[in-house]
């Protein structure tokens, strides 16, 4: 009888991990050419194959890992790129929060596991799924993102190689298209709020950059204009009513 | 060997914020300031990111504003992410042909 019952837990455990695959597949595709964008300018950064790669394996942040490549491409200090990947990636708490009250309670080691792959695409596919949500469904589109992510920094970081010199050279720009490419759908769909900050964002640094070394004048920009934000909206007595919240909230999933 | 030791506390500041909540942390009362400024970060963030280190691509400033400018235009028309920075590369590279 025991044993039946554990058969039946596994089916459901591997039904559960192979709906997260395919529900994750989406998220594989979308990160194709962003981890093949990723490995290419990695490489024209100067990072070897082996750093580029074990960065998406240990890291799989890919706002984070754009940040490190530019910041390293300015010669920024190693502390001050680790902290603003702790400052970028903060919001991940948001997140994990949300699907802490949303999962199903149970072992703490698959928590932990599918923690290290609540990216913002997989935070928007897991979340929208009813409660409570299958610990093995969230490790199946976690799997799979990740595998993607990794697998296609290794392809891009090979293709740069092949690319005609003047190609290479326009590379440059590329971090800044991504950046924009990130930036402009959120601004359509989020309007003034998400204007208001990036332009704020922007000024700050470029004040900063003045007597700050890049990588403390992005993440004091950042904090001074969220906070800024937010003291003026409360100034204006605008209120925050929890609609408003969950805009944002689902807003925010769709910008890595 | 900077560069791995870095790359390993990258994945541990980033491994942190997502592990706590669902490992330890009691989150439902969160107040709601510091749950509205953390969805806010990574908007500042892209801003900064954009400028003014776009301006440093290239000595001639109008070369990186043009090409950024067609990454605008190609992401408010909804071109898919690699088509941006393809979009925004190319427009880069011809000025780099005829008008160096």
């Amino acid at each position: 009888m025991g044993v039946t019952v554990v058969n039946s837990d596994q089916e459901n455990q591997v039904g559960s991990f192979q709906k997260g695959l395919l529900d994750g597949l989406s998220i594989a595709i979308g990160y194709m050419p962003v981890a093949v964008t990723f490995g290419l300018i990695a490489g024209s950064t100067g990072l070897t194959v082996a750093e580029a790669v074990l960065m998406s394996i240990l890291v799989f942040a890919g706002a984070a890992q754009y940040m490190a490549l530019s910041m390293i491409a300015l010669g920024t200090g190693a502390i001050e790129i680790v902290l603003a990947t702790f400052i970028v990636n903060l919001r991940h708490l948001l997140m994990s929060a949300s699907i802490n009250e949303r999962a199903e309670k149970g072992d703490r080691k698959l928590r932990a596991l599918y923690a290290f792959g609540m990216t913002d695409e997989v935070f928007a596919v897991t979340s929208t799924k009813n409660k409570p949500i299958k610990a093995y469904y969230i490790i199946g589109v976690a799997a799979i993102a990740y595998v993607s992510w990794v697998g296609f920094t290794a392809v891009g970081f090979y293709m740069g190689s092949f690319l005609p010199l003047i190609v290479q050279e326009s590379m440059a720009i590329a971090l800044y298209g991504l950046f924009i490419a990130l930036l402009i759908p959120s601004i359509k769909k989020e309007g003034k709020m998400v204007l208001i900050l990036a332009s704020l964002g922007a000024i700050f640094h470029s004040v900063f950059a003045l007597f700050l070394s890049t990588g403390w004048s992005i993440m004091f920009a950042t904090i001074l204009a969220v906070v800024l934000y937010d003291w003026v909206e409360h100034l204006l007595g605008i209120k925050n009513k929890e609609e408003d919240r969950d805009e944002e909230e689902r807003g925010q999933a769709s910008c890595q | 060997m900077t560069m791995f030791w870095m790359i390993v506390a990258m994945g541990a500041v980033t491994y942190i914020p997502r592990l706590l909540p669902l490992v330890m942390l009691e989150t439902e009362h969160w107040p709601a300031w510091a749950k509205r400024m953390l969805q806010r970060v990574p908007y500042a963030v892209l801003g900064a990111l954009i400028f003014p280190g776009i301006l440093a691509v290239h000595d001639n400033v109008w070369f990186p504003i043009i090409s950024g400018g067609a990454a605008v235009i190609l992401a408010y028309l909804g071109a898919p992410l690699i088509v941006v920075v393809g979009g925004a590369i190319g427009v880069l590279g011809i000025m780099q042909m005829f008008f160096l």
